[in-house]
């Protein structure tokens, strides 16, 4: 059940917070007692989110010398399956690293399509569901308590939100250079307990007035956002300290700088990071825009993969690479490609799952999928498996229905191995 | 008794008039008694206000619900200063509110924020709004080809004298032109398409079917709709009316950044330059098709055809020509035929009453409120009808469809759920009832003015100073999609960011700051100044020595939150005091910062 949640609250700490000595007025969880004890005993995810739809036909299931090719060659890598000649160094890193061939999708529109792939659901006008981050941040809640910073934080972009678990389960947006606004207080520590003090009794007045669930999730985001500002643990997004090193090795881009800050959030233990990376709705032009966003994708998702895994964190960590579709086999009048859902490919790794694989097969002309297709909901199911989390697990929408996580999709069993 | 505290009680009693109708779901309501409601012969205000009452109490009887309570007239003050200026209301405005006969003061005020004293304030605030609408919070930035301050501008002057709606669609949906103020074909209106012109015009067909009909074409760009009536042919056969039209880029050099002009050419068919179509044979129609790629690959042919179904073709036979298909200019103007038919498509009238509405309660008559249609039926099918007709009447009077929203019963009742109403919660996914006012997150536009109004943080500056510092503000948030959608999204959505911003940025640094001028004697030598002059809200209320501090803690509330603090705040307010040994000013910023950051102060209820 969602709604049961196990945290203590702000208001719980604040409401008739009467006689306000700043001890008594502590948020629930405090930097000193948290911030030494960050054990890892749950998995992470990071979602490299290719906002646009990439054209999949020409980066992981290449169709060489068939109309439809595009002009870009296949090479070989150290996985089972061959990928694009643009990304030299994920080659690499391919054993990592499996190739879904069979996402068979419906939703071919961005909106839409980006709504279904990140949920699980095609978009419902009655009801808005949570996005794979929020459904994360909260099913992971019981192993993060000393988690100080956002369970969920999106790199450069909105992602999708929480949808019935509420606002206490947005993504943090930030951008590619981490920055955070507004995270430094305007009066010292206790003066700002004393604010909050009244902050809670005014909140607390209108939240249990039966005005609706947006008066008490308010208290719920002031809490998280008391509690980051507050945090040591917010020198995770401080990309700038990484040694030039590091820095160079996931390149000077926007993608790269956030590759990097994805490990660091996931080392410090936020389960869910989102890094967005768009440009891909190529419908004109698409090769020469490829030979420029390819390289810039090839650095930085190689670093990442190898840098976790030097950490040792790669077996914690599941890496989803996806947009909300593929791209048209046929390329158009402007040298472009179109959306596509009906046959495209998903990347996945790490956090456990078998690396090196191609699965599934598309047609000759890349137009259908020819093997058992898999859809948004099997890809997330098999993210929640790879993290740990049960799929026999449903949420109570608000609307009072029983909703499985997932979509009640099936996991790729060839990546459970 | 102080004046302010008089003012409370006043504040927070009901209008028991409405309440009595509400329950009662008579007819009879507020407006319908007024003597002076605007009326002509065909529409009349009252009639119309009443009608809804009618329709929606009636359906209130059949689900078995009770509406709650008439919000009290502090609370309904507020909603409807946001709702029609875009702020909070002052304390001086609160207190001529109350000054008027409780009987009337509702219609009093509405009147008075939709007559002249605040007619450039609505006109304001309205195009803020409307540009947020037509061209996105990013539109205008750095990666857009529309020029921001000119549109706004432009949208002003049309709210300001309240040009129909109608006219409005027709000026940006045929608007040619630069949208560079300094070129000599410069037009403001021509924005509304800038952004929306790549791919053929695929953003401006989808866009213009969702702004002005209400209907969702997109995502039938690609394929039949799998649930709804749509048709792929729909969609390009839409987009066959904007083939005339690009968007060239224009920059003075290099360096410039890229803006818009529309231009309208002629257009042979696709693939077909002027030379192809010139060579064909006399007597054969100059028709210029486009095409479009069905999913199994193979190419269709489309015309334009609006989306019921008329095709140019047919119309212009009944004029007597057969060169409907045609894309020349001299025969054809294919976006001034559409402005026609959307302004004769009963969705204008629809699709214009569902968004109003929506705007007005934050849930229109279908979710989302532009994707009507068969699969879609919509909550209150009557109530929308009479508010079509009756805008379609009233001449697309948007003045008026506001009116007659916000003095509803529906739109004047509390917030508060009553133990029957409970599960009227459309944020649960249950389809509207309107027995309540639902809340819901106040934009990032209506946070800033307000915070501007409540504190007087920018008395110096000008208006365009004004809209720019805010637009910077609000622009933080917003991020675009960049795909061919034109999505946006903004993290001031009752998120963190948006949080942080409430407690710790500079704007709340400076609200939240005592502030004083020295004041020069006008005939003072140099170097004698006269006391320290409070400026801004919270200055002022601290300085004058009329109010006690109870009075003033009292002000703050009624500025933040149009009501008096309950016995419990009062005292964690003097527990401030303590805890400032005494010193009230510094006292008052903490009071005020907690109300700024308070659920009651960001959300609309």
């Amino acid at each position: 059940m969602h709604s049961g949640m196990t945290r203590r609250h702000f208001l719980d700490h604040m409401a008739g917070a009467a006689a306000f000595g700043a001890a008594s007025f502590a948020l629930g969880r405090t930097v000193e007692a948290a911030a030494s004890q960050l054990s890892r005993d749950h998995k992470s995810c990071i979602l490299l989110w290719m906002s646009g739809g990439p054209p999949t036909i020409d980066i992981w299931d290449m169709k060489p010398g068939v109309a439809t090719g595009g002009p870009l060659r296949p090479i070989r890598t150290t996985g089972d399956v061959e990928i694009t000649e643009r990304l030299p160094l994920v080659a690499e890193q391919m054993k990592h690293l499996s190739v879904i061939r069979s996402m068979s999708t419906r939703e071919a529109d961005h909106t839409r399509g980006a709504y279904y792939l990140r949920t699980g659901y095609v978009p419902n006008p009655n009801v808005v569901h949570p996005s794979y981050g929020s459904v994360i941040a909260h099913e992971m809640e019981p192993k993060i308590a000393g988690l100080e910073i956002p369970p969920f934080v999106s790199i450069g972009g909105p992602s999708e939100g929480p949808g019935f678990l509420g606002m206490a389960y947005a993504p943090l947006q930030v951008d590619q250079s981490g920055r955070v606004r507004d995270v430094q207080a305007l009066v010292e520590k206790e003066r700002m307990d004393e604010r909050l003090a009244l902050l809670a009794e005014i909140e607390g007045r209108f939240a249990k007035e039966r005005r609706g669930p947006a008066a008490g999730e308010h208290a719920k985001v002031l809490e998280r956002t008391v509690s980051l500002m507050r945090s040591d643990q917010m020198k995770a997004f401080d990309v700038a300290s990484e040694p030039t090193k590091s820095r160079e090795r996931y390149g000077d881009s926007g993608f790269g700088r956030s590759c990097l800050l994805a490990r660091r959030l996931v080392e410090s233990g936020v389960p869910f990071v989102e890094v967005d990376f768009g440009g891909w709705d190529l419908h004109d032009d698409c090769f020469t825009r490829l030979d420029q966003k390819l390289p810039e994708l090839d650095r930085g998702m190689s670093a990442l993969v190898s840098d976790l895994e030097e950490r040792g964190l790669l077996d914690q960590t599941v890496i989803v690479w996806m947009g909300e579709f593929g791209r048209t086999p046929r390329i158009n009048g402007d040298a472009g490609r179109d959306h596509y859902a009906r046959a495209w490919s998903a990347v996945v790794g790490g956090g456990g799952l078998q690396g090196g694989l191609g699965i599934g097969e598309t047609s000759a002309d890349g137009s259908t999928v020819e093997s058992k297709p898999h859809s948004a909901e099997d890809l997330m199911a098999t993210v929640c498996q790879a993290m740990g989390l049960s799929l026999q697990t449903n949420f109570t929408s608000t609307n009072g229905r029983p909703m499985k996580i997932a979509g009640g999709g099936a996991p790729i069993s060839e990546l459970f191995a | 008794m102080t004046h302010a505290s008089a003012l409370f009680r006043t504040l927070c009693q009901t209008v028991t008039l409405v309440a009595a109708v509400a329950v009662l779901g008579e007819a009879r309501c507020l407006a319908a008694t007024a003597q002076d409601a605007v009326s002509d012969a065909k529409v009349d205000d009252a009639q119309i206000v009443a009608a809804i009452n009618k329709s929606l109490s009636a359906s209130w009887r059949d689900s078995g619900v009770t509406p709650s309570k008439p919000a009290p007239d502090g609370a309904w003050a507020r909603r409807v200063y946001l709702d029609l200026v875009g702020r909070i209301p002052t304390i001086d405005e609160l207190e001529a509110f109350v000054a008027q006969a409780a009987k009337s003061r509702r219609r009093w005020l509405v009147d008075r924020l939709l007559g002249d004293s605040y007619r450039d304030e609505h006109a304001r605030w309205r195009a803020t709004e409307w540009a947020n609408l037509l061209i996105g919070r990013t539109g205008g930035g750095r990666n857009s080809l529309a020029v921001r301050e000119p549109f706004e501008k432009y949208l002003r002057v049309a709210f300001a004298e309240n040009r129909p709606l109608d006219q409005l669609m027709r000026e940006m949906v045929t608007a040619s032109g630069s949208v560079r103020p300094e070129d000599d074909d410069h037009n403001p209106a021509a924005n509304y398409l800038a952004d929306k012109m790549d791919e053929n015009g695929v953003q401006a067909t989808a866009k213009t079917a969702q702004l002005f009909l209400g209907v969702s074409v997109q995502c039938t760009q690609c394929h039949n709709h799998p649930f709804n009536e749509g048709r792929q042919n729909q969609f390009w056969e839409l987009a066959a009316f904007f083939r005339q039209t690009r968007a060239e880029r224009v920059r003075d050099d290099e360096d410039d950044r890229p803006k818009a002009r529309i231009v309208d050419r002629d257009f042979y068919g696709e693939g077909r330059d002027r030379m192809a179509a010139l060579a064909s044979l006399p007597g054969q129609a100059d028709a210029a098709e486009t095409y479009y790629e069905l999913r199994n690959g193979k190419l269709k042919v489309a015309y334009p055809v609006f989306i019921d179904g008329n095709s140019l073709h047919d119309v212009f036979l009944e004029r007597g020509h057969d060169y409907g298909d045609s894309g020349r200019l001299a025969l054809v103007n294919r976006r001034e035929e559409l402005a026609g038919f959307i302004a004769e498509s009963p969705d204008f009238a629809r699709s214009a009453v569902n968004r109003e509405w929506g705007r007005f309660f934050g849930y229109g008559f279908t979710r989302p409120v532009d994707d009507m249609g068969a699969h879609n039926p919509p909550s209150h099918p009557d109530l929308m009808a009479t508010l079509a007709t009756a805008f379609r009447d009233a001449d697309y009077d948007l003045l008026r469809l506001s009116r007659w929203i916000v003095l509803s019963d529906a739109y004047g009742l509390d917030s508060m759920a009553g133990r029957s109403n409970q599960d009227d919660e459309p944020s649960l996914g249950q389809p509207p009832l309107f027995t309540r006012f639902y809340l819901r997150q106040l934009s990032a536009e209506q946070i800033y003015e307000s915070l501007i109004t409540a504190t007087r943080a920018d008395e110096a500056l000008s208006d365009d100073r004004r809209d720019e510092a805010r637009r910077r503000w609000t622009r933080q948030f917003a991020t675009a999609f960049g795909n061919d959608e034109n999505g946006e999204a903004t993290s001031f959505n009752g998120s963190i960011p948006q949080s942080l911003a409430m407690m710790n940025s500079e704007l709340v640094r400076r609200a939240t700051e005592l502030g004083w001028v020295e004041m020069k004697k006008k005939s003072a030598a140099a170097g004698d100044y006269a006391e320290k002059k409070p400026a801004g809200f919270l200055s002022s209320i601290a300085a004058d020595r009329s109010l006690s501090n109870a009075d003033r803690v009292e002000k703050l509330y009624l500025a933040a939150l149009a009501r008096k603090p309950d016995r419990k705040e009062l005292a964690v307010c003097n527990q401030l005091l303590v805890a400032r040994k005494g010193n009230a000013a510094e006292a008052l910023r903490d009071v005020w910062w907690a109300l700024l950051n308070s659920n009651e102060f960001i959300l609309q209820h």
